[in-house]
């Protein structure tokens, strides 16, 4: 199910500015990649080029190669519609649908895909919701609305949705950001427990948490305010939390930025 | 709820003044805090919000007890059913009038304005807002609300000079294909098109411009936050849409639709323009005839003596419960999915 990721020589932009610049690096399979850097260094930008949710905000577009195994993510041919499909993404914010059942959440990737067969839908809404560590919880009130739970259970919600269409890649804009340690604590387990099945990318700002979950971990900076966010390196986590090859990286990790 | 929050903001001038909510915060003497508990702003605001709130009702009330009283006087002496005659004669011995013919074609222009506009106006108010370029997206919406600024006699003259004899070919379509339904039936055929259809149709026209500039506001608000849950879920343009923008605009487009319908059950000028009216009944919506209440009011206004004024009144009455009617039914509909409409995400 899970497939590697080769970006190559990317570069986004909105409208005339240069979000992002030139930035190559290898996403590998059944692992988890953390990305960490200062606030607009283009982490959370480069992350929505690998579904092609760049391009969905106006002014956005992209020049560069997305390969996922062997296909170009940005060939002609290729329906960004079907890559959102194939890579699934989970916000910032939990942005379960206010207007859906739990069920109807976990269903609506499936629905679109045209799957209509009640039995099948109860047993992938069922496998998600465990997926997610979130069945044991939600499983007396399918029906009840999704924006009835709690932050953490609406983010663990969102996980199952963006699982239950069995993606490749699964994609998280700081998925921990508004919710409290516990809940932070309960999806960094999710992680772990995703990795076995999908190829996982996560932005975050707290570090101990990229630390904590990820194996490979990739540092962008910019140079300055307005300038374009740049790859400053990836590599094994562990060696950029004790020994990172370039200085900035250190400087970053231990405070001593800016 | 509402008078928690506001008597919080605003503490009871009868309240205690030393309770620690008035002003003075951090002085080193106690005496500030002493100060008085309702600030003047405060008090004159409410006063001037409370005084709209009640001027309002007591507005209400008077048309309402106005209606009421003058109609009951024209009822009371009423030969036939109010409710259900087909004629209009109070000046007759005895007096005989019924808002049958009235309710029916008030009713049907109004259903057929609404099925012609809504689904019209949902469709601009999408494209604006999600579908076209912001270059073609801004002034589309000025001509939409130019469309508002025109007078309804301007309808009214463009309706019966120009959509009454260019409707001639749909009508004649209508009654040749769909003639079997009754509905489109046409007992005369080639007529002028002076019908309560072609009112239907004007009406829609008028009322796009409400129902669409209602909608668009709503489409706008619904948070991006949906809408890229659904894209980022592999949702089409259209599949993002009706995941996380008509729901969320779900009770917007009724409230919408709600003003275009009152409008369009209130209209006068423009329908007395364009229908030929008529007290006999029929099932042939293509047919010349019928009446709304608000053309019947303004066609026999000036040529009636009182008891004849009282009659219209109480018609007037009938279109003012059935416009009360139509927004609580509205917001019933509203109010029975509030659980999950988008506004307590």
């Amino acid at each position: 199910m899970a497939k590697r990721i080769d970006v190559s020589g990317l570069t986004a932009f909105y409208g005339s500015h240069r979000a992002i610049d030139d930035i190559s690096m290898s996403v590998e399979p059944r692992s988890v990649t953390a990305f960490i850097g200062p606030s607009g260094c283009g982490k959370s930008t480069f992350l929505r080029t690998l579904n092609r949710m760049h391009e969905v905000t106006p002014g956005g577009r992209v020049d560069g190669k997305v390969m996922l195994d062997s296909e170009d993510l940005y060939g002609p041919q290729v329906d960004p519609v079907s890559v959102r499909r194939t890579i699934g993404m989970v916000f910032q914010r939990p942005n379960p649908f206010p207007t859906m059942s739990i069920y109807d959440n976990v269903a609506a990737g499936l629905r679109l895909n045209g799957q209509k067969k009640k039995r099948e839908l109860d047993e992938t809404v069922e496998r998600s919701l465990k997926g997610a560590n979130l069945w044991n919880e939600v499983k007396d009130r399918l029906n009840k609305p999704g924006s009835g739970l709690s932050g953490g259970q609406q983010q663990r919600l969102c996980i199952a949705r963006a699982i239950a269409v069995e993606p490749q890649v699964l994609l998280m804009d700081e998925p921990c950001s508004a919710l409290d340690p516990i809940s932070t604590l309960a999806i960094e387990d999710l992680i772990a427990d995703l990795k076995s099945k999908f190829t996982i990318v996560i932005v975050t700002h707290n570090m101990q948490q990229a630390a904590r979950v990820s194996d490979r971990t990739a540092f962008f900076n910019l140079a300055a305010v307005g300038e374009p966010g740049k790859l400053i390196e990836i590599d094994d986590t562990e060696r950029i939390f004790s020994n990172p090859s370039v200085q900035a990286t250190e400087d970053y990790i231990s405070g001593r930025f800016g | 709820m509402d008078t928690t929050s506001t008597s919080e903001k605003a503490p009871p001038p009868t309240g205690p003044p030393a309770d620690g909510s008035g002003a003075g915060a951090g002085g080193p003497a106690p005496a500030p805090i002493k100060g008085n508990a309702v600030r003047p702003g405060d008090r004159i605001f409410r006063g001037l919000s409370r005084g709209s709130g009640i001027t309002l009702l007591v507005i209400m009330a008077a048309i309402a007890g106005f209606l009421a009283y003058r109609a009951s006087i024209a009822v009371s002496q009423n030969s036939v059913n109010f409710l259900t005659a087909f004629e209009w004669n109070p000046q007759g011995d005895p007096p005989a009038f019924g808002i049958g013919i009235l309710a029916f074609g008030t009713v049907v222009s109004s259903v057929i304005a609404m099925v012609i506009a809504v689904p019209v106006a949902v469709g601009i108010a999408l494209f604006i807002s999600h579908y076209a370029p912001r270059k073609i997206a801004s002034p589309l919406g000025y001509v939409i609300d130019l469309l508002a600024a025109v007078p309804s006699i301007i309808y009214g003259l463009w309706g019966a000079l120009f959509l009454v004899p260019y409707l001639d070919g749909l009508t004649r379509w209508l009654d040749q294909f769909f003639g079997w339904t009754t509905v489109f039936e046409m007992s005369n055929p080639g007529s002028p098109a002076r019908s309560i259809f072609t009112v239907g149709i004007l009406l829609a026209i008028m009322i796009l411009p409400i129902i669409t500039n209602v909608s668009r506001e709503v489409f706008l608000q619904a948070p991006k936050m949906y809408e890229e849950a659904a894209l980022a879920l592999g949702a089409t343009r259209w599949e993002t849409i009706r995941t996380s923008v008509l729901p969320f605009g779900r009770s917007g487009i009724i409230s919408a639709s709600m003003l275009g319908l009152g409008r369009a059950l209130g209209e006068t000028m423009a329908v007395a323009t364009v229908l030929s009216p008529g007290f006999l009944f029929t099932w042939h919506i293509l047919d010349p005839g019928s009446g709304t209440f608000a053309q019947n009011i303004a066609a026999k206004f000036n040529e009636a003596d009182d008891f004849g004024r009282d009659a219209l009144i109480a018609s007037g009455l009938v279109l003012f419960v059935i416009t009360l009617l139509v927004n609580g039914a509205a917001r019933w509909i509203i109010a029975r999915r509030k659980e999950y409409s988008g506004a307590n995400a």
